[in-house]
């Protein structure tokens, strides 16, 4: 019951809209069926199965909006929901904001279910588990992870027209293998919308030899270096930099996008829009049918979304924002896709695209530099440049004429993804990393402030 | 986790419904509704333990939870949300062939919660094949049927919408009539109603309400943008807290208004206005070595992060290892009982007893009744915090007492409780503290945040920054973050304020533990000096 199928899911939400008195209803329907195990210490610490279904109804009266949720789905409940919401408008205040809702949209379909996801069960979590444990302990190594699935779905349904489904299933597994006297720590982590795909077994590997490459790390003076960033390194600061990349915020001057005003030309643009800001490399959209990472093809009112460029050739080309915001500003509505409301509920998907080069190839290109397997922390020193501090974790390697010559101490960064994107030295190819695709980057003159003594 | 959960919130980045953080939505008068008799908990709570018994759990607990939050948003001269929430439901956990199990369910029919209290032991049995260290617990004796109620005077969920909204919107106009261009003011009422039984015999009933009214402020001028947020305390207070008693306010000459147990608001907010203009202007922070004076509302998190964490047990144990991380403070070192975590004036104490503080509970969420006890003694570690399942492997017989879950959804674990640092005997003011300082920077606020996975080097910044020259602040300044090593730093405390500048501050949203889950926890703490800290400046240009 908890994931319905599209047709269930549209005749449920057609009886409710049949109750509605009001001038705009939406309904939204949010299901989740899930699980996880977490181990430490090379054995299983807990673990546990939720589910979930949600039924929210909007009403909306001139400017007045009233939601109400429920998860009971008899007629009596469906009434009371969809009344209770229409109360709760007519008491709520005005919302100068309020836009109308959407009319029927043409949604793409992105490829984001599997059925060998939705039918993981206890036992499989814990041989999952026990594939990571088993090898750690062979090598006299300890072992902590964590391993999530779930299948989620969501139905959007209006009195405009507006209908939208999609179901998905996600599945999230993070491990780190450190040596029993704690001087070497390894780290590796996946994501797949397939399990089939997950190899609990040999993506430990990964860890493991980090875990035992990076004891007896050596001390290096802070300073700026040349970095190779692995995907799991730079994909927060690509993250941040995406979600600071608002229309709204920057047209009123609080953000990195706000365009300085020269003085006598008040009525210029307010944002860095059309403004080249990166290196001519850089490239960055979303998708909701990039293969590897694929998301719901609607946002969370059920506008469709399809491939946006964000930023290309180093340039500022598009910029999310509100249906509000979009029309008080006369530009399109340019919204990101719906990340979900409970498992797997994330920040929004992107795509920044590389090269062909691997992570190997990098690091046999490069004659000084680091290698960041992770940063951990992440803080905002200054929104309007961007600068974010934090710290290298899990495997951190001097690398000198092609090979890693040996592990280093963690540092603190003080750096901003802006600076990051300007000093570009190669991109290799992309990989799924916590729902997005990042490629492995190497950078010259990153910048770390101090060392760090922890492993 | 906290980021993430207050931009849900206010709907930044969401376009369409705004749905609740948990629970379902529901109006302001439900969440007045009178809890569910005690009595019906005790019988759905046997149900749980007796079929778990029967399928063969060697222990079990059940928490039959009611959840209620309202949240109150508004931005410059709007209201831009009022959600009100409702979560019910029951969680089960089991010990079965030694291994842990948890299951939970909205369902509070009898016969869903025999299956959820089934469906946990059959999570312990799948788990137990790989487990190799059984599970043991500390005793605890059973203490009956009990209850506990936060000491309310102001039920915040019974102040009506429309003078909470007045409330904030006279604070977003006080911030902007003096200087701030954009404001967010907020208001977070919790009520967990938790219903706590396990097969030791105890069945323990307990009311807890906690309030945070946080504001994030920003003035955008010619040359860019500042943001100030408020000095308010999250607290476990009724609605009483935001009545702003001239008795609850510690000015200092030049600088903040500090607030105890009671917050001013709309004044915070004025002043928040005039510093923003002032940060505008201010003069860029010179880097290198300051003698630092901490305002309670920034030292808080100082300690939330170099002390609170470091010296959770299960983090020191490598249970966290994978999330969160792990911990400088060894086994080895605790052992060793010479360990010094700070200077010999350093005393830091753990409890979930304080009054007005967020951790504040009769009983912890497995039955423990709560208590107080000594983290670092005259500068020395002298203990963790460790729950039943933990206590045995510090060679310890009682748990400590601090084990929470956000909701009756998730299991619990071992949370950070109130985490404080001991005032001075002498009652010394805060203007007392600055007056010995030659060359030093007074903070104020909670900033930027950054330590690394095992609690050494650090990097926080904060709200407001003055100079202070020859024992006197001269003036504002910008830029200013601070970096140091936690053992370092707590070594190089040489002063701090009395009892009548003690404060408590909190976080109201923590996060840890993979699900995440997130808690509530508090930090007293009075004025406090730290000799010759490098100073760095965070200005860049990009």
């Amino acid at each position: 019951m908890t994931i319905l199928t599209e047709q269930h899911a549209k005749t449920l939400l057609k009886k409710v809209l049949s109750f509605s008195k009001a001038d705009e209803c939406e309904c939204n329907l949010d299901g989740q069926v899930g699980g996880n195990i977490r181990t430490a210490r090379n054995t299983v610490s807990t673990a546990g199965e939720q589910s979930d279904l949600t039924l929210a109804v909007q009403s909306t009266f001139g400017k007045r909006t009233g939601v109400a949720t429920i998860n009971e789905f008899d007629d009596e409940s469906l009434k009371k929901v969809v009344r209770r919401s229409e109360e709760l408008a007519k008491l709520a205040p005005e919302n100068p904001e309020n836009m109308p809702l959407f009319g029927v949209q043409k949604y793409v379909k992105p490829n984001n279910y599997f059925d060998s996801t939705s039918n993981v069960t206890p036992d499989d979590r814990a041989q999952a588990a026990e594939d990571s444990i088993k090898p750690s302990k062979e090598n006299k190594l300890v072992s902590s992870g964590f391993l999530q699935d779930a299948t989620t779905f969501v139905a959007i349904m209006n009195n405009k027209g507006l209908f939208a489904y999609n179901k998905a299933t996600n599945v999230n597994f993070t491990v780190t293998i450190r040596t029993e006297d704690g001087k070497g720590s390894g780290w590796v982590s996946r994501d797949y919308g397939d399990v089939k795909k997950l190899n609990t077994l040999k993506s430990s590997q990964i860890a493991i030899q980090k875990s035992m490459d990076s004891a007896e790390a050596k001390e290096m003076e802070p300073g700026k270096y040349t970095v190779i960033l692995e995907p799991a390194a730079s994909v927060q600061l690509l993250s941040n930099m995406f979600g600071n990349m608002g229309q709204r915020p920057a047209d009123e001057g609080r953000s990195f996008l706000s365009k300085k005003q020269e003085e006598g030309k008040e009525d210029g643009p307010t944002n860095k829009l059309g403004e080249k800001l990166f290196d001519e490399r850089v490239h960055i959209y979303s998708d909701p049918l990039e293969p590897e990472a694929p998301t719901a093809p609607f946002a969370g009112d059920g506008h469709q979304v399809s491939k946006t460029d964000w930023i290309k050739d180093g340039k500022i080309v598009n910029m999310p924002n509100s249906a509000y915001w979009a029309k008080k500003t006369g530009v399109d509505y340019k919204p990101t896709a719906y990340t979900g409301s409970g498992l797997f509920a994330g920040a929004a998907q992107f795509v920044m695209a590389g090269g062909d080069e691997s992570l190997e190839d990098m690091i046999k290109n490069t004659r000084r530099g680091v290698l960041v397997t992770r940063l951990w922390y992440i803080r905002s020193l200054d929104p309007q440049t961007l600068l974010y501090t934090g710290l290298t974790r899990d495997g951190t390697f001097y690398i000198e004429n092609g090979k890693i010559k040996y592990p280093i101490k963690n540092f603190r960064f003080n750096e901003s993804p802006i600076v990051m994107l300007n000093n570009i030295e190669a991109l290799g190819k992309p990989v799924r990393i916590n729902g997005s695709m990042v490629p492995p980057m190497k950078i010259r003159d990153f910048t770390f402030s101090s060392l760090s003594d922890a492993v | 986790m906290e980021r993430r959960d207050f931009i849900k919130f206010t709907g930044v980045g969401m376009g369409g419904l705004m749905l609740p953080l948990s629970g379902m939505a529901v109006s302001a008068e439900q969440l007045l509704d009178a809890p569910m008799d005690a009595a019906y908990k005790k019988k759905l709570a046997d149900i749980a333990l007796n079929a778990a018994k029967a399928k063969g759990a060697s222990y079990a607990d059940v928490r039959i939870g009611r959840y209620l939050n309202q949240f109150v948003t508004t931005q410059e001269k709007r209201v831009d949300n009022i959600v009100n929430t409702e979560s019910a439901g029951v969680g089960v956990r089991v010990i079965a062939n030694g291994t842990w199990g948890f299951a939970s369910s909205s369902n509070m029919t009898p016969d869903s919660i025999a299956k959820t209290a089934e469906k946990a032991v059959e999570v312990a049995m799948a788990n137990s094949k790989f487990q190799t260290v059984p599970v043991q617990l500390a005793p605890v004796k059973g203490v009956g049927e009990v209850s506990w109620k936060t000491p309310v005077k102001k039920n915040a969920m019974a102040v009506p919408i429309k003078d909470k909204v007045d409330l904030l919107l006279s604070v977003n106009d006080a911030a902007m009539s003096n200087g701030a261009t954009y404001i967010t003011s907020i208001l977070f009422l919790v009520n967990e109603q938790k219903y706590f039984a396990s097969t030791d015999g105890s069945y323990i009933d307990q009311d807890v309400h906690r309030l945070w009214a946080p504001f994030f402020a920003t003035a955008v001028g010619k040359s860019g943008f500042k943001q100030r947020t408020g000095l308010g305390n999250p607290v476990g207070m009724g609605f009483e807290y935001l009545d702003g008693l001239e008795k609850d306010k510690i000015r200092i000459s030049g600088a903040n208004v500090g607030y105890k147990n009671s917050y001013d608001m709309i004044e915070d907010a004025t002043a928040a206005g005039k510093q923003l203009q002032a940060k505008l202007k201010a003069k860029s922070v010179e880097p290198g070595k300051y003698d630092l004076v901490l305002d309670p509302a920034h030292l808080m998190l100082t300690i939330h992060e170099s002390v609170g964490h470091p010296l959770e047990l299960d983090r020191v144990l490598g249970y966290e290892a994978n999330y969160a991380g792990t911990s400088f403070a060894t086994l080895d070192k605790w052992k060793s009982g010479k360990f010094n975590y700070g200077s010999k004036i350093v005393n830091l104490f753990a409890d979930k007893t304080q009054p007005y503080s967020l951790g504040n509970v009769g009983y912890d969420d497995e039955g423990v009744k709560t208590k107080e006890w000594d983290l670092v003694k005259d500068g020395t570690l002298v203990n963790y915090q460790a729950i039943r399942d933990q206590v045995h492997m510090i060679d310890q017989k009682e748990s400590h007492g601090c084990c929470y879950s956000q909701s009756w959804r998730d299991v619990q674990f071992q949370r950070m409780p109130n985490v404080s640092l001991k005032p001075n005997d002498e009652d010394i003011s805060a203007e007392d503290v600055i007056k010995d300082v030659e060359n030093g920077i007074y903070i104020a606020g909670r900033g930027s945040f950054s330590i690394d996975q095992q609690r050494y080097n650090f990097q926080f910044g904060g709200q407001l920054f003055y100079e202070i020259k020859n024992g006197k602040i001269t003036e504002q300044i910008e830029d200013v973050a601070y970096q140091s090593n936690t053992q370092q730093f707590w070594n190089s405390c040489t002063q701090m304020a009395g009892k009548s500048d003690y404060r408590l501050g909190g976080s109201f949203f923590d996060g840890k533990g993979q699900p995440a889950q997130v808690s509530a926890v508090s930090h007293g703490c009075p004025t406090t000096r730290f000799n010759n800290i490098n100073v760095i400046n965070t200005a860049r240009k990009v």
